[in-house]
């Protein structure tokens, strides 16, 4: 065993903190979702040009990772700075079109690496909550097209993106594991309505409308009917991201407090002297190392057979979600009613800590899960 | 011992009942339903519904307005207004100031202010808190100088909660700044409106303005808003926060929070069935509402062992820091049970002020907000932390 960074993935690592450093201050971050931006264009050429999308692939894939350890080194990075840059669609739809694209389909990733397109990921819907294969959109064969209807919601960046990845039913009914099929539908395609809203978070999302979207076959990302185990592979890898993005929030989140607890002064003494706040952060900083194994735990099982990596996804997701929680309400409230604001940086770690748990099921969703997968 | 309400308390629930729904309009009750923003037209009518009823001072004696209700009383009003989604009346002026003004303030100062937080002419706002005065209360630094008539006020009070409604603002303030520091402070009421205030709005986490910071610059206050005597400031402060935390234990709040947990939970489906089916789910509501059931029966025997028109002392700490966990451990289930739904953020449909449909099932949009907004239960009146530390002096002995 060894629990050290390749010489490659330390280099990104820190490139990439001192790019985010450099150029993510908060107050532009704020500035930004304020004047109603989704993210900053240029911040996200400087991502690409910084190797952090290519770092999401592998090398036969036009990248140069693309493993576990690789999406956890980034994310942690992303996670710290708060970055709401579009590179988890990159991970989820793009990680899709690499695994399971045709030579032709996979032209996308190159540019999804040049970081010149952006594709999202079209899965949920109104009655889905969490599951990936709760699927009521259909894709009905006419004649030699597909037509596509339905409703897909919470499409993470989906107003900001060219293509969709949209799950569908070609057989079978609702919850049905089989029958589901992935395709690529240009935004620009009739039928296809865009609704744009934010996440309480920051990050950008949408609803869209799929009404009779008429697609040539060739559209059809993977085999017909059976897009479900790419989905759930894709989503483990999203969950690996955004399980380190949440562990690089928690640590900016841990940080701000210890800083704070040292600065702010109350009855003549810093409010850090007071045992009864040290040893809240003494139990969180376990927390957080614990949390930082499940995600090594995570990483290092992605490419295992099925049940060994979902097991380790809900583990992870599970653990992540409680410590996440522990995190952002113990840092706002050992700050007192500063940590309440939204000026300050730390609101801004705690909403997105608490809105991952809403990502691709919650604590309670990965315990059942974890439960299931260990006994089957 | 007895859990039994009496015939009169029954009777007179089904009078608050009847009242709340005979008078409380159908749109404030929606928009508490759902959880969206009160302006200040909607507390503003709330309070002169309750006014024009003789409800809106459960605490006062009746010589001034006031209805003198029990703990019982006040707890079968609270549940009831709760459950029928009316809207929280401002404690500022009904719970903080106003005793205070009884137990310490002159006659005259009865007369002129109680009338006004009745009949709505003055919005009092709570100016405690400063930027390095939190939990350390007595450290306030804001100074008023005696100069003839009057009382000279420089410095800042932060964390106002509405104050950007208020016209006037109770005060601890510094009038003697050589002395221990718990005995230089006055309290101090002033007009809003008085030249040399700025009132600057602080947004929160869920992207409402809800406090302010308000800044004194060389501000001419009558000297006859001075409550009591020069210097005594801290006494008649402690026994305002002990009057703010009578109702902290929230039953009511939370009471209205389960009713419509159940009433979600019933309704989402995951994995195919109602959440509230939910083996892991259910036994985390059954814990809340166990811990619930309790508290109002522990509320209620704090309460009613403190003496007429008296607050309880030390005890009301436990009732400040259990009944905020639990209704945070609520606001937080019910962020759960939306699933994806609670990611949106929609001011626009929280404010009211688009007719646009919500994203999501009723009380989606707020259940995020929300929970985040109700941190501040265990952050102000007195941060949890405190009431721990003055459970462990004043209870414990330790
Ligand atoms: C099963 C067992 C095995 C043990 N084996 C060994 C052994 O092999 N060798 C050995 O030398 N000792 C051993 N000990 C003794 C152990 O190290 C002591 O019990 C321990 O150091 C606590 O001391 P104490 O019992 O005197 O409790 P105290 O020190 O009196 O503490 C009482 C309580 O006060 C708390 N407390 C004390 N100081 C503080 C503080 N500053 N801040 C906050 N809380 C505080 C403690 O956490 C504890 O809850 C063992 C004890 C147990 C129970
Ligand atoms: C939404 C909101 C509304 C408010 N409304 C008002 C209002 O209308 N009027 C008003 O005057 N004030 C108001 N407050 C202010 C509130 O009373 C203070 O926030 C509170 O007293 C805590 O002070 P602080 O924020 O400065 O935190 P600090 O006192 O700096 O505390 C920071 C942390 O240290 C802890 N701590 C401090 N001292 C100790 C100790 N001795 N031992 C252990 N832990 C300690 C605290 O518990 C807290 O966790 C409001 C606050 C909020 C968040």
């Amino acid at each position: 065993m060894d629990f050290n960074l390749t010489e490659e993935r330390t280099m990104l690592r820190d490139t990439l903190r001192r790019f985010l450093a450099d150029k993510y201050a908060h107050e532009n971050r704020r500035a930004l979702i304020a004047a109603g931006e989704p993210f900053d264009t240029g911040i996200y050429a400087g991502l690409a040009e910084l190797g952090v999308l290519g770092a999401m692939f592998r090398e036969d894939q036009g990248g140069f990772g693309g493993r576990g350890f690789d999406l956890m080194v980034v994310f942690e990075e992303l996670g710290r700075a708060g970055v709401i840059e579009p590179v988890l669609p990159a991970v989820l739809a793009g990680g899709l079109i690499a695994a399971i694209g045709n030579g032709r389909q996979r032209g996308l990733a190159d540019e999804i690496i040049a970081g010149t397109h952006v594709a999202a990921l079209a899965q949920g819907e109104a009655g889905s909550r969490y599951d990936l294969n709760h699927v009521e959109t259909t894709a009905a064969a006419e004649g030699d097209a597909i037509e596509l209807n339905g409703i897909k919601t919470h499409v993470l960046y989906g107003a900001e993106a060219q293509t969709l990845v949209v799950s569908a039913r070609e057989a079978g009914v609702a919850a049905d594991a089989a029958g589901i099929s992935l395709f690529l539908v240009p935004v620009n395609m009739p039928g296809v309505t865009v609704s744009g809203h934010r996440n309480m978070d920051g990050i950008p999302s949408a609803t869209v409308a799929l009404d009779d979207v008429r697609l040539a076959d060739t559209a059809r990302l993977g085999a017909a009917g059976e897009g479900l185990e790419a989905l759930e592979a894709s989503v483990a890898r999203g969950l690996t991201a955004i399980c380190a993005e949440a562990l690089g929030a928690m640590e900016a989140a841990k940080d701000l407090t210890i800083s704070y607890l040292k600065e702010r002064k109350q009855f003549g003494m810093p409010i850090g002297k007071f045992q009864a706040l040290q040893h809240r952060m003494a139990d969180m900083l376990i927390e957080v190392e614990q949390a930082r194994s499940s995600v090594i735990n995570l990483a290092g099982n992605l490419d295992q057979p099925r049940a060994l990596r979902e097991s380790h996804a809900s583990a992870a997701k599970n653990l992540i979600g409680r410590a996440g929680a522990q995190v952002a309400e113990e840092c706002i409230q050992m700050h007192g009613g500063i940590g309440m604001t939204d000026e300050y940086a730390l609101s801004h770690f705690a909403r997105r800590l608490t809105m991952i748990d809403h990502l691709f099921g919650d604590t309670d969703y990965h315990l059942e899960r974890f439960i299931a997968l260990k006994a089957g | 011992m007895d859990l039994n309400y009496t015939k009169e308390e029954q009777a007179f629930r089904t009078e608050v009942r009847q009242w709340l729904k005979e008078t409380l309009p159908n749109e404030l009750r929606e928009k508490v339903r759902l959880g969206k923003r009160l302006g200040k037209a909607d507390m503003e009518l709330w309070h002169s519904l309750l006014n024009a009823r003789g409800w809106l001072a459960p605490n006062w004696p009746r010589a001034y307005g006031g209805c003198e209700w029990n703990a019982v009383q006040r707890h079968i009003f609270e549940e009831e207004a709760c459950l029928a989604h009316a809207p929280r009346s401002l404690p500022f002026g009904l719970s903080m100031l106003a005793p205070v003004l009884l137990a310490f303030g002159s006659e005259g100062q009865r007369q002129r202010f109680l009338p006004r937080i009745l009949n709505g002419q003055h919005w009092w706002c709570q100016g405690y808190s400063e930027p390095s005065a939190g939990s350390d209360l007595a450290a306030v630094k804001t100074r008023a100088v005696r100069d003839g008539e009057h009382y000279v006020v420089n410095g800042q009070k932060t964390w106002t909660t509405l104050g950007q409604h208020a016209n006037w603002i109770f005060c601890l303030v510094r009038t003697d700044p050589d002395a221990k520091k718990q005995e230089g402070i006055s309290f101090l009421l002033v007009d809003l409106d008085t030249p040399g205030v700025t009132v600057r709005p602080i947004v929160l986490i869920d992207g409402e303005p809800e406090v302010n910071e308000v800044f004194f610059d060389n501000v001419r206050v009558p000297a006859e808003n001075l409550v009591g005597e020069e210097n005594k400031g801290w006494t008649y402060a402690k026994y305002l926060l002990t009057h703010e935390r009578t109702n902290i234990a929230g039953v009511g709040f939370s009471t209205a929070l389960l009713t419509t947990l159940k009433h979600v939970a019933g309704r989402v489906k995951s994995g195919g069935r109602p959440l509230a089916e939910n083996p892991h789910f259910a036994a985390r509501m059954a814990q809340a509402e166990i811990d619930l059931m309790a508290m109002a029966t522990t509320n209620l025997r704090v309460v009613s062992a403190a003496a007429k028109g008296q607050a309880p002392g030390a005890e009301s700490s436990m009732l400040k820091v259990k009944g905020t966990v639990i209704r945070q451990e609520l606001t937080s289930l019910l962020r759960r049970t939306m699933g994806p739904d609670a990611l949106p953020f929609q001011p626009d449909f929280l404010d009211g002020g688009s007719n646009a449909a919500a994203l999501g099932p009723d009380h989606a949009a707020a259940a995020a907000p929300s929970y985040f907004n109700m941190r501040k239960l265990s952050i102000f009146g007195g941060s949890n932390e405190v009431q721990r530390t003055i459970i462990t002096k004043a209870i414990l002995g330790l």
